[in-house]
Formats: structure tokens, sequence, C-alpha cells
């Protein structure tokens, strides 16, 4: 199935990568093809089949809700492109 | 010295280290000029920690002195692809997204490996987010094959495999989500293991796709492989996915043999796409665990071709989840010169990531979308389901299932560069076992004629690691492949 740049454009969108013009046009040839390739999967009829969502088949774990330490503001700021006093700095969202 | 103590399997140095016939400091330097030495031709790491990696030498040594060591592997040195975090040295991926990323915390299986004693020589290099089959794909450069250096080690734990191989490390983990332990091991000459899904817990460590990550050892013998895989077999309640199972034991059997177990042999293993090389030596290999008295039985996984197609629209769908987190507002790069929020975070994954990682988040992303969530990720966990009971039938019949780890040795760098379909066909044979959450291994099972190596994959029933070791060991007891000396 041939993507189209539109469709391409879309998707960076939703994905939230902007894309060169050349990354645009790499992509809708690879991403056409790739789907090309797992349309294979359209000849099973999968109708009656349960999908399988993890591995193990596990079910939701619980534990005490109780306070445990977590890691320091210090520690998980540490490596934050830009911050102002303890907190994580953004772009103004309202003008 | 150096170059024979290098040459030491982790057990046999663990005994030496035990008799106090050398320190852990000699073995950390030996590792440490070795590195000097070749890696500028291997370039398997990243980020080399000489210092952290001697000073826990050191203390290693003053255990050993006060006749308290902390494991049979105290003192050996070790490295780690860059997927796990280390407290205090940076940490990427393998990306430039996260250049300077320097981790608050251990990965659990890090915190183990010290716990145990092993000094850490550095991150070892790997595709970009652990989205390759080659190396290839890491922002820094390609790693290079040191069976012969014009070729790739494999992918993604390529780095800790050419590490492993090339005598810099003396064992190293690595994380498999599609093959990329047991590829990069058969193309190597080494032993990768990749776990049951959730026997090593995954805490700590870099997520790609979170149903098939799993973390597991790289070395270059059957015992160092199982003894380090006894390590970091625990359970962890800091990650929900863990199995709450034993530590199993896997060193008393592993010298049992393989009499009397049923491997099966899958016809879909044994396509028309395999090198014939590749393709003879598996057929003496099976010849051979017949002969020490396995009994060969001819299986079918009838949806085995089905398993790529499922695999790359799952692991893409997890992953543009899984990296929606690289918006460059906590952690990593930020993009310099945005305008508003919106644009911060587009231009700093445009900039930030690269090729194949942009393109396995624009599938993923497609295949949640609306209109195309039945289509393709519904109908592809589906058809996982489907794969699933194909093992489940054929572990009624057999003990382990036996093939070639990967279909062609170890190729050119630069061959498959730019046409990801062919690069994907790389992992045909391993990637099923992960949708089924198995364990497999890859085993050294001989050298074409051009001295490349050549890998046998062993595939078990869950939590079966012990008996894939052993018949591993029974193979690898013929053979000593190991002992073969590496031309870099």
């Amino acid at each position: 199935m041939a993507l189209t740049l539109e469709q391409v454009r879309h998707v960076a969108t939703l994905a939230r990568l902007s894309l060169t013009p050349q990354e645009e046009e790499r992509y809708a040839t690879q991403l056409s093809r790739v789907l090309d390739a797992v349309a294979e999967l359209e000849a099973l009829d999968v109708s009656q089949v349960e999908p399988t969502s993890h591995a193990t088949l596990a079910s939701s774990l619980l534990r005490e809700d109780v306070l445990r330490p977590s890691l320091p503001p210090e520690a998980g700021l540490a490596n934050a492109p830009a911050k102002v006093g303890s907190a994580f700095a953004v772009p103004k969202i309202l003008e | 010295m150096s170059s024979t103590l290098t040459d030491l399997s982790m057990l046999e140095l663990g005994a030496k280290l035990a008799a106090r016939e050398v320190s852990s400091v000699e073995a950390t330097r030996a590792s440490l000029a070795r590195i000097a030495q070749v890696d500028p031709k291997v370039r398997a790491f990243l980020r080399v920690d000489e210092a952290g990696a001697l000073k826990a030498a050191e203390a290693s040594d003053a255990r050993r002195q006060a006749g308290s060591p902390l494991s049979a592997l105290d003192g050996v040195p070790v490295g780690l692809k860059d997927i796990f975090l280390t407290e205090g040295l940076e940490t990427t991926c393998g990306s430039r997204l996260l250049e300077g990323f320097v981790p608050p915390y251990d990965a659990t299986v890090v915190r183990l490996l010290k716990e145990a004693g092993l000094p850490l020589l550095g991150k070892l290099n790997m595709d970009e987010f652990a989205m390759g089959s080659s190396n290839e794909s890491s922002a820094y450069f390609p790693t290079h094959n040191p069976w012969d250096l014009t070729r790739t080690p494999g992918g993604s734990s390529g780095g800790s495999a050419a590490a492993v191989a090339a005598r810099e490390v003396f064992g190293a983990l690595g994380t498999d989500t599609g093959g990329s332990i047991r590829q990069p091991a058969g193309f190597t000459n080494t032993v990768g293991l990749k776990p049951t899904y959730g026997r090593v817990s995954r805490y700590g460590v870099i997520a790609y796709a979170s149903s098939l990550d799993q973390p597991g050892p790289m070395a270059r013998t059957v015992g160092d492989t199982a003894a380090l895989f006894q390590l970091i077999a625990r359970h962890d309640p800091l990650d929900s996915t863990s199995a709450d199972v034993e530590t199993p034991d896997c060193l008393t059997g592993l010298e049992d043999g393989v009499r009397g177990l049923r491997l099966g042999v899958p016809r879909e293993y044994f396509s028309d796409g395999m090198d014939p090389e590749v393709a003879g030596t598996l057929r003496a290999s099976l010849e051979e665990l017949e002969k020490l008295g396995a009994t060969l039985v001819d299986i079918s996984l009838p949806h085995t071709k089905y398993a790529l197609a499922t695999y790359y629209l799952l692991a893409s769908s997890e992953a543009s989840s899984n990296l929606a987190r690289y918006d460059g507002i906590r952690y990593g790069q930020r993009a310099k010169d945005a305008r508003g929020l919106k644009e911060l975070y587009t231009q700093t994954r445009g900039q930030g990531f690269g090729a194949e990682v942009k393109l396995r988040i624009m599938l993923g992303t497609y295949a949640l979308s609306a209109g195309y969530y039945d289509a393709y990720y519904l109908r592809a966990q589906k058809v996982r389901t489907l794969i699933r009971e194909d093992f489940t039938r054929a572990f009624g019949q057999v003990d382990a299932i036996v093939s070639p780890t990967s279909p062609v040795p170890a190729f050119k760098l630069g061959d498959k560069v730019g046409d990801p379909l062919s690069m994907y066909l790389m992992d045909v044979y391993t990637l099923p076992c992960n949708l089924a959450g198995l364990p497999g291994l890859s085993v050294p099972c001989g050298f074409t004629q051009g001295g490349l190596p050549v890998g046998m994959q062993l595939l078990g029933r869950p939590f079966d690691e012990a008996r894939l070791l052993r018949i591993a060991r029974a193979f690898e007891r013929e053979h000593d492949f190991f002992r073969r000396a590496v031309p870099v």
C-alpha cells in the first residue's frame, strides 16, 4: 500500500517528529514497502483468535499503598536541559 | 602475561582469583590494555570507565584478601551494553538524543553485578535504542566484527558481542527484543542467552518494546554464560513483569549431556534463503547431537512465516509509545531554536533520533492510529497468539528446538544500510521466540571456509534455561570453538 506524502506528514505530526522534505520522501517509500510486507498477515483468518498482549500473560499486580522514598528532586532535575528553581523549564504556552 | 590472562574464561579467571594466583586489579589492567590495543580497530566501546573499574577491582582484591568474596565471579571484569542505566556514568542508548544523560540510579542487573563484585569496564556500542541488526544505526559509529573488520558484529548488542569475542571483556550483558543477543553472538563465535521473558529484571533498562525486551548474558563459554545468568536471574519487585520464580541452578547439571533428550528440528527454519555454508554447518551439528545421544524430531511451526511481520508491527507500536518520553523536557538533548512547546517536541525528536528510530516510530504510530489499529496492531496481537500456540504444541513433543541462529554469517558493513526489509530478515529465526516469551540461546557451531563464525540456536520451554545451557555445553565440549584465536 502506497503512502502519500500527506499521510506521512500526518503520521509525523501524530508522532511529534519534524521531518525534512527528503525524509518525508524517504519514509513514504520505506513505510509503503514495510506496510506491503506486513500485509501478508491479512491472509490469516484470526476472527476466532484471542489477542496476546504479553508473553507471560501476567495479571495486574497490586502492592500495599505505602509511602516509599523516591528520587530526590535534585537528582530528578540533574539531567534537565533547562530548569527554573526546582522545576523543569519549558517554553511559554500562552502569550 | 596480559594476552594470556584475557584469554581465560570467566570461571577460569574466577578460580585463579580464588587461588590468589592473580589479582582482580591485574585482570582489570589486562582488560584495559587489551581495550587500548584492539578497540581502535573494533570500536566496541562508547565509554571506558577505567577509574571505576580499577576502584572496584581494588575493593574485590581486598575482599579476596579477607577471605570474603561476594560471588564466584568476584573480581572478573565485564562490560555493559549502553542500554543499562549506570549511576553516575553517562548512558546514551546509542542515541544523540540522550547524549550527556547521567543516570541517577543503577538498573537492577547493574546493581546485582556490583553486589556480586564484578568490576564494570564501561559501556558498549549498540544500535540506537536497540533498533537494528548490525550496530550501524548507532548514532556514534559502527562496531566492527573482530573476526573480519570489514563486517558487522550483528546487532543490537553488537558492541557487547564484539568486546567479548575480541577478549576486551570477559563477559557482558546485552538485551534481546527480536534476537539482539543471539544474532550478534552467532556472528562472533560467542554464547548469548535470551532468558525467558520476566526472568531478568527490566528495571533501569531503557525500553524499546516492553512486551519483548529481555536482558541476558553474553560470554565466550557456556559455563560463563550460566554463571553470569545466575547472578542476574532474580525476581524484582521494581519490575511488575518480573517473574516470581526461584533463581535456577544452571551449573550443577551442566555436564549431564543430551542423552535421551528429544530435539525438535522445525522444517520452517531451514528455508531457501539460508546460506549454504550455514545450512551445511547446522546439518553437521544436528548429526553430532544425535551421535551424543539426542533424538532428532522433525517438527513444524506453521506460523513462522508470519513472525517477522507480527514482530515489526508489535515492536514498532510499543516503541512509538515508549519513545514518547524523549521530548527534550526532563533529560537528554533539547532543540535550541524551537518556538513554542510543540515545536520544541517535534524539533528535539526530529533532530535527536536517527533514521531507523524515526522509521519505527512512524510505523508504530501508523499501526496504532485511528482506522488502522484493528487492521495492524490488533491483528498482529492475534497472530502472536497463533505463534505462541505453535510452540506450545511443539513442546508437547520435544524438550528443545534446534535451528540456525541467523540465515547468513556476518555480512559486510554497509551492505544492508538503507534497505530496512533486508536488514529485518537477519532476525527471522530469532524473533518468534521473543513473541512467545521463550528462552533462546546461541552457541558457536563452526566456521565458514572464509573463517566466519556460525551460530546454532536452541529454544526452550519457559524457564527451562538450564536445559538449553546443558545442551549447548554438551556440544561445546566436543569442539572448544571458544579456544580459537581471534585474528584481531
